[in-house]
């Protein structure tokens, strides 16, 4: 419950200096609005937000959800196959050396400005996360497993099924809580380059309209949203980690 | 159980290009418990690895023969020294790890009676991070036993419990395991002295066998004729070491 308090007394620290700075500055709205405008347009602009969060929302846990199981079926495949090994892995070192912020307006190019090309960047900012965090829990089996697994001649779906992954999920709970954060910076890129809707989109329209109030306030909705969805994986996570890996929770 | 067979390895080993020892003949009699005994780095595990068909890291020339002359693959168990109970696993679970692995049908009323032989009855349900050290190894005896093997590997299985638990460990796997062809690799001479129908040294110089106990196994801690057997292995050590 610290946790909780701490949040709520660093908010109230936040929000003081934020508005101390407006006051003392005597910064013009339209450059930075003072939080109780902002609360203002929160309530007023209430509907327009919530739509806008959903499509985001929607964008984020898709893309989370494809991301997850796409990553982690790679990285089985890499762990299966040493073909898949040679093959992919560089690939995936390269896209990761890509900046997806530069993929954005192909991805928008090919998907359209719909939710396809918001999801695949929600995808690709943490395919490769999630795939790197299970492939390394899945090559780090003790040893001891594999041996007993031997004697006990085990067939070997089962030795990845009932041995490797199990043991790797502790990891793919943490590739996943990494995702969390990073899935919503994709979708938003994409609501950037081209969309009708979401709060990246509300957010350039905001900004285009000088209505600098509604765009803090699509901001402050979007990083709520973050954090919520970063501590629900975090609990899975724990969840996880307390069940699979006990002795290093 | 098939019938428990004599199992013969002979070969040396080299590390790289350093030998680890020299050729030496092991052979574990039929039915008997057969410690070997030595220190730390001479390839005493290796041995045991060898016969287990695991990889040991070394250059071993040499090979592995049993008694009946039918292949040892699918008739080992093997118990190391870590428990290697699986942590997301119930005791149960774990018990019945080798038919998960395998693909076939668990048979619970076999696995529900095994814990119940070393006692673990009221925790069956629990898993391995709710066990104490003794009773951890307690389960990965239980998930030996219920492989149903003739040939039995205990790479130093007791040597991470505290004296009382270890002098358990011993009465009870020496009960349970009876009949079957053992092989105990330990560094612990009282060890190999209470619980070897035969005892063999090995270090640098190679192996070397023990005469062999008048007394058989499992034999009293504190008895004169143990602690004689205890001493001379002491002595054995300690020639080595010279």
């Amino acid at each position: 419950m610290s946790g909780v308090r701490n949040g709520v007394v660093s908010a109230l620290v936040g929000i003081g200096a934020w508005w101390l700075v407006v006051i003392l500055a005597g910064l013009p709205p339209f450059i930075l609005p003072a939080p109780d405008r902002v609360a203002r347009a929160l309530w007023t602009s209430r509907e327009t937000i919530a739509e806008n969060a959903v499509v985001t929302l929607v964008e984020v846990l898709a893309g989370l959800v494809l991301g997850a199981v796409l990553g982690a079926l790679t990285a089985i495949q890499l762990a299966l196959f040493p073909l898949a090994r040679t093959l992919i892995r560089p690939m995936l070192v390269f896209f990761q050396a890509v900046p997806v912020f530069a993929l954005a307006p192909i991805l928008t190019l090919w998907l359209g400005y719909g939710i396809w090309s918001k999801l695949a960047m929600a995808l690709l900012i943490i395919f490769f996360p999630v795939t790197s965090a299970f492939y390394d829990g899945l090559t780090r089996t003790p040893q001891g497993y594999l041996d007993l697994a031997r004697v006990m001649e085990a067939r070997p779906w089962a030795v990845m099924l009932r041995v490797r992954i199990p043991n790797a999920l502790p990891a793919l709970a943490s590739g996943l809580r990494l995702a969390a954060v990073y899935a919503p910076i994709g979708a938003v890129i994409g609501e950037w380059v081209g969309a009708s809707k979401g709060l990246g989109y509300l957010m350039l329209l905001s900004n285009g309209r000088a209505q600098t109030d509604v765009m803090f306030a699509a901001l402050f909705v979007l990083a709520a949203m973050t954090v919520l969805l970063h501590t629900a994986v975090d609990r899975g996570s724990r969840a996880i980690t307390a069940r699979y890996a006990p002795d290093h929770g | 159980m098939t019938p428990a067979p004599a199992v013969t390895v002979e070969g040396s080993a080299r590390l790289g290009q350093q030998p680890l020892f020299p050729p030496v003949s092991l052979r574990l009699g039929a039915g008997e418990w057969t410690c070997l005994l030595g220190p730390s780095g001479v390839g005493k595990s290796s041995l045991l690895r060898i016969i287990a068909g695991l990889e040991t890291g070394i250059d071993f020339t040499g090979h592995v023969t049993t008694g009946d002359g039918a292949p040892l693959a699918g008739r080992i168990a093997y118990m190391a020294q870590s428990d290697l109970l699986f942590p997301w696993r119930s005791v149960t679970e774990n018990v019945l790890l080798g038919a998960a692995l395998r693909g076939t049908a668990p048979d619970r009323a076999r696995a529900r009676e095994l814990i119940g032989r070393v006692g673990l009855t009221d925790h069956a349900g629990k898993r391995p991070a709710a066990l104490s050290g003794g009773q951890r190894q307690r389960a990965a005896l239980a998930r030996t036993l219920m492989e149903d093997r003739p040939v039995i590997l205990l790479d130093e299985p007791f040597s991470a419990l505290d004296a009382r638990n270890r002098a358990a460990m011993q009465s009870l796997a020496a009960s349970l395991l009876a009949g079957r062809t053992v092989l105990l690799v330990t560094h612990d001479p009282a060890e190999a002295a209470r619980l070897g129908h035969r005892i063999l040294v090995i270090d640098e110089a190679g192996l070397r066998e023990m005469p062999r106990p008048e007394m058989p196994p499992l034999r009293p801690v504190s008895d004169p004729a143990t602690l004689e057997i205890q001493m001379a292995l002491f002595a054995e050590l300690g020639r080595g070491a010279e």
